[in-house]
């Protein structure tokens, strides 16, 4: 039993590592052809069909690039920044179900019972890679930009925390695979209603979940430092932020990182709010391996939407200015959240 | 005097600030979509398109030298296009024409004229300088070549992109 833990365990790493590292080369692709139909231009087009092989292409760019490292930089924390700008996006999706069962082994690597306080304690690790790299870097942009993105993501994990907790009101225990069952069971949170019409509670509950849901949204691209929050890697004002100092592979790993934290953020939203892995009308691994697979092909297509959304949002939006940026954080989204609570708290209580 | 331009005062929708984001979204997704489905063509795919038909007649591409009706290069090395040109892309080594020749009266032709492409700026001075109408700035625009020397056109090449020209300067020919 144990050695088949372990053994389905590796399997999983692998598979779940392979597809996310894809999932972020073409997420890079999928950046560029989306920004440019958004801006009627056509984007990378002609590495293989349709610039499908553009990643590969650029990957191999990247290495051979000459990797400089400038001479009064602290090497050890230089060096030390880019992973630790990767892994913890990597490392957030481990406790994520990315499907129900296949084969009757459940579909997520650890199903631990703290699910989303690991999810928050290992995605606020992600501020260290920034910050140190602004840090190591010994130069006044990167510095800024590492300042930046410690006060932005301090500021905007309050609201991501207080923004789930009318969810674990309502599941009552904080494993994510218990999230999505109780959204097969009772409806997506994005839409409570379903399944139930009748109960005017869980139509009121509706306002609260998607207030949740936008705070949520917004808090997460504010941690991801994507536009209209990414104020540490202000080209224009920053001259690149945190990885002005870094080239070659060392660079593409604070954008790798980035797309990682994007994927997961996704993931986790689709997990917390769109049903994990459930799609009304198909049934759950249980009912054979295909079904299984089906399930995870949904899981991954609502996450594919998600991240489209998060491009979308990118290039169309103008970015903050920083005590805007402040201000939206401390003064409007921490006080809204902190209100929806008592909301759901209030509905709950009333309902039963 | 300095003039205070008064901040607009918002209504609450606008300072709600989420419908004009919507309204954004709209607007590039609009624009996304139309790509998509290739409703919108602004793009041309260079080597496989191209605009040369399109190309106006004042377009400034490659200088070249002329032949006129008799076949004879135009130029007479006077070197005026060598002196003018900004970037000195030219050069010009003249020679004298043997006295049978039948254009012994033009005296000078070029023995080796070279343009070298690197530095020409397709400024058309030399086009606009030359009293002899002898260079003409072609529509060639791709110029590539591995090496410098290859990006230099010597005279034979200018030639070859040249052609012939048909012309007013006539006053060589032998009837005059
Ligand atoms: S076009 Fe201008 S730069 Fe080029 S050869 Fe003529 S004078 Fe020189
Ligand atoms: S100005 Fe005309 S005639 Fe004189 S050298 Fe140049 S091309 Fe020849």
């Amino acid at each position: 039993m144990d050695s088949f833990l372990i053994i389905t365990s590796l399997l999983k790493i692998v598979a779940i590592l392979f597809l996310i590292l894809s999932m972020v080369s073409y997420a890079v692709y999928a950046e560029r052809r989306v920004s440019a139909f958004i801006q009627d231009r056509l984007g990378p087009n002609r590495v293989g069909p349709a610039g499908l092989f553009q990643p590969i292409a650029d990957m191999f760019k990247l290495l051979l690039k000459e990797d400089f490292t400038p001479r009064n930089v602290n090497t050890f924390y230089y060096w030390l920044a880019p992973c630790l700008a990767v892994m913890p996006a990597i490392i957030t999706i481990a406790v994520v179900p990315f499907g129900s069962t296949l084969f009757g082994v459940p579909m997520v690597i650890a199903d631990v019972n703290v699910g989303i306080l690991f999810v928050f304690a290992i995605a606020s690790l992600g501020v260290y890679g920034i910050v140190l790299a602004g840090w190591a870097s010994n130069s006044k942009y990167p510095f800024l930009g590492g300042i930046r993105s410690s006060s932005q993501m301090i500021s905007y994990e309050l609201s991501l925390g207080l923004a789930v907790i009318p969810i674990f009101l309502l599941v009552g225990n904080l494993r994510l695979t218990s999230v999505v069952r109780y959204q097969i069971e009772h409806g997506w949170f994005i839409a409570p209603f379903i399944g139930d019409w009748t109960n005017p509670w869980k139509w009121l509950l509706t306002i609260p979940m998607i207030i949740s849901f936008i705070v949520f949204a917004i808090a997460i691209f504010a941690e991801t430092n994507r536009l209209p929050f990414d104020l540490p890697e202000a080209e224009q004002e920053l001259a690149g932020g945190y990885n002005t100092e870094y080239s070659s592979m060392k660079f593409a790993l604070f954008f790798l990182g980035e797309y990682a934290a994007m994927i997961t953020g996704s993931a986790i939203m689709v997990t917390l709010f769109f049903g994990g892995w459930h799609f009304p009308g198909i049934p759950d691994g249980s009912r054979g391996w295909v079904f299984g697979l089906i399930n995870i092909a949904v899981f991954f297509a609502k996450v594919a939407a998600l991240i489209f959304v998060f491009m979308w949002v990118r290039w169309t939006l103008p970015r903050f200015r920083y005590d805007q940026l402040m201000r939206l954080g401390w003064l409007f989204f921490f006080e809204i959240a902190l209100v929806n609570i008592f909301i759901v708290a209030a509905i709950l209580s009333l309902a039963h | 005097m300095s003039v205070t331009v008064p901040r607009p005062k918002l209504n609450w929708r606008e300072r709600l600030y989420l419908p004009a984001i919507v309204a954004g979204l709209a607007i590039t997704f609009k624009h996304f979509k139309n790509m998509l489905l290739g409703r919108t063509k602004v793009t041309m795919q260079y080597p496989e398109q191209k605009w040369d038909s399109s190309l106006p007649d004042y377009y400034r591409g490659a200088p070249a030298l002329v032949r006129d009706e008799d076949g004879r290069v135009r130029c007479v090395a006077c070197q005026l296009c060598e002196f003018i040109c900004p970037p000195r892309a030219i050069k010009i080594i003249p020679d004298e024409i043997p006295s049978n020749d039948r254009f012994a009266k033009v005296e000078k032709y070029p023995e080796e004229f070279d343009i070298d492409m690197i530095r020409c700026i397709f400024c058309g001075m030399c086009e606009e300088v030359c009293p002899e109408q002898a260079i003409f700035l072609r529509k060639d625009y791709a110029i590539t070549g591995f090496t410098r020397a290859e990006m230099v056109h010597h005279k034979e090449k200018l030639l070859e992109i040249g052609g012939v020209m048909h012309g007013v300067v006539l006053k060589w020919n032998e009837k005059k």
